[in-house]
């Protein structure tokens, strides 16, 4: 299932902060957006993913979700949004419940997805156990259990240290290679866009318009840290995106 | 400058982290009770304080035990704790329903909110007359009144509660297409938990206080008839009996609280 942003533009209020975005998000690809702070990257994903009405322009979905999929858009946060007061086990269960899987059906769904994302000794922890990496992990988990035909992924690393955040994009891309999954991600790390990212959409700075699509054609088990054509599109980017996020700086200052 | 610092000695950088961290400290509030009683034996026994401001503890004692042994304990508990728990169920209940809807909803929000703060600050034992004549002047005013008395706390700490569930769980659960009955029972009650566990602590009290007000104005037996009849006889040994067993009503519900609160929110710590 394909997604296809439609001349998307948003505004809060008086403030217009995003500017006829077209684009798609081809079914196996991870799409990376990026751009300066305030440009309203997260807000596209919200729309994407329908929390969100755009007050001009539409989201479609092009063919129907796998056979299979519980939740067709689903999100990865920032935040991890873990339920403190249920387990690892429990916070699986709970996106599973109201689509009527429980008992074995569910505890073999959960059993696969903390194996995939390595948690399955952690099973009966609960979140305050767990370090801010892990708690992502199980998020993931969480987001990969509702069978997603898109994973909407806002800053998923932006809370972790930088260590956490190599070791879990290695995940990702494992995650990926096994089974190419499709994905809207937002952020605002350069390194990890040109590490996960098969297209890069620059956003401008408020109101956000695209910018540049940038596309990355070496596989993703390739890229590791420090190649050198990687470093290269990275720069590209950082050259593209400095005079903006500077003014973008200097235009919160004055609101 | 520098001269000055070769010559001084080093000295050790003050500890100044400590404080504002409250540990469980097991047996010190049983150690205040025992000291102030203590030292109202002591003092009344040695005629520093007078036998008219203050009973003996040991009397008071025996004033209990004459009640446990000729039964006039449970006359007049069992009445007092059927009216508490009958009344503080409904007024709990009542208030956690209305305040979840507050929380959820603009115009129960809108529509009660003033009203809720409208009826809070009323002295619920000023509108008993009111409820004598509503329910009679049997156990229901006396239920009316308790409930009544403990709906008010209730609801205002539902309604923060649940204003305080973090809603980015919330939005997650949206996300992942749950109904909104699931988000209710699954998100915002347990998220709420903590704060109305807290508010219902207050509720509790309140509804004691309220209890022997009720009792206090037509009931034959119950503690606060108890402690009325004493007090109009100035038996201050039977009156501090009566107080005694409120007291440990208190600490009781607090206890049990404070073990749900153990049990229900063991995630947290």
């Amino acid at each position: 299932m394909d997604i296809r942003l439609d001349a998307i533009s948003h505004s809060y209020g008086g403030t217009e902060v995003l500017r006829d975005i077209s684009l798609d998000i081809p079914t196996g690809k991870i799409v990376c957006f990026v751009g300066p702070s305030g440009c309203g990257k997260s807000t596209l994903l919200r729309l994407i993913g329908g929390l969100e009405r755009p007050t001009k322009g539409r989201v479609l979905q092009l063919g129907t979700p796998p056979k299979g999929c519980l939740n067709p858009l689903t999100y990865v946060f920032q935040d991890f949004a873990l339920l403190p007061w249920r387990t690892v086990h429990g916070n699986i269960s709970l996106v599973l419940e109201d689509h009527g899987i429980k008992g074995a059906a569910a505890d073999a769904i959960i059993a696969d997805v903390l194996a995939r994302t390595k948690l399955t000794d952690f099973s009966n922890a609960l979140p305050r156990q767990l370090s801010g990496g892990m708690k992502q992990r199980v998020a993931i988990a969480r987001a990969l259990a509702v069978k997603p035909a898109v994973m909407l992924m806002d800053e998923p690393l932006s809370a972790l240290d930088s260590q956490t955040r190599e070791l879990l994009m290695d995940d990702l891309v494992a995650l990926w290679t096994r089974q190419p999954f499709t994905a809207a991600y937002v952020t605002h790390n350069l390194a990890e866009a040109v590490r996960l990212g098969h297209r890069i959409a620059v956003l401008s700075r408020r109101p956000g318009e695209i910018h540049e699509v940038v596309e990355i054609d070496m596989p993703l088990e390739e890229r590791s840290h420090g190649n050198p054509e990687l470093e290269q599109i990275q720069k590209h980017l950082w050259d593209m995106m400095r005079d903006e996020a500077r003014a973008a700086d200097e235009e919160l200052l004055n609101v | 400058m520098s001269d000055a610092t070769i010559k001084t000695q080093p000295i050790e950088v003050r500890f100044r982290g400590g404080g504002f961290a409250p540990k469980a400290q097991r047996w010190v509030g049983l150690a205040v009770f025992v000291v102030l009683i203590a030292i109202m034996e002591i003092g009344t026994r040695t005629g520093w304080i007078s036998a008219l401001t203050l009973p003996k503890p040991s009397d008071v004692l025996a004033t209990f035990k004459e009640l446990w042994d000729s039964g006039l304990l449970f006359k007049h508990l069992l009445p007092s704790l059927s009216r508490l728990a009958v009344g503080a169920a409904i007024g709990a209940s009542v208030g956690i329903c209305v305040g979840v809807m507050i929380g959820l909803f603009s115009y129960v929000r809108a529509g009660l909110v003033p009203l809720v703060a409208a009826i809070f600050p009323i002295p619920k034992i000023a509108l008993l007359p009111l409820f004598v004549i509503w329910f009679g002047i049997d156990e229901a005013s006396k239920y009316a009144l308790i409930a009544f008395g403990t709906f008010t706390p209730t609801v205002v700490a539902t309604y923060g509660a649940v204003d305080n569930v973090d809603r980015s769980l919330i939005r997650m659960g949206q996300s992942f297409g749950l109904s909104w009955f699931s988000i209710v029972r699954k998100i915002v009650l347990p998220g709420a938990m903590p704060g109305i566990l807290s508010g219902l602590r207050i509720s509790l009290a309140i509804a004691i206080i309220l209890l022997v007000a009720a009792e206090m104005l037509g009931a034959e037996y119950g503690i606060g008839a108890y402690i009325l009849e004493a007090g109009s006889l100035y038996d201050l040994e039977r009156l501090f009996a009566g107080v005694v067993i409120l007291s440990l009503l208190g600490v009781i519900l607090s206890t049990v609280i404070g073990f749900i609160e153990r049990r229900l929110l063991g995630w947290r710590e």
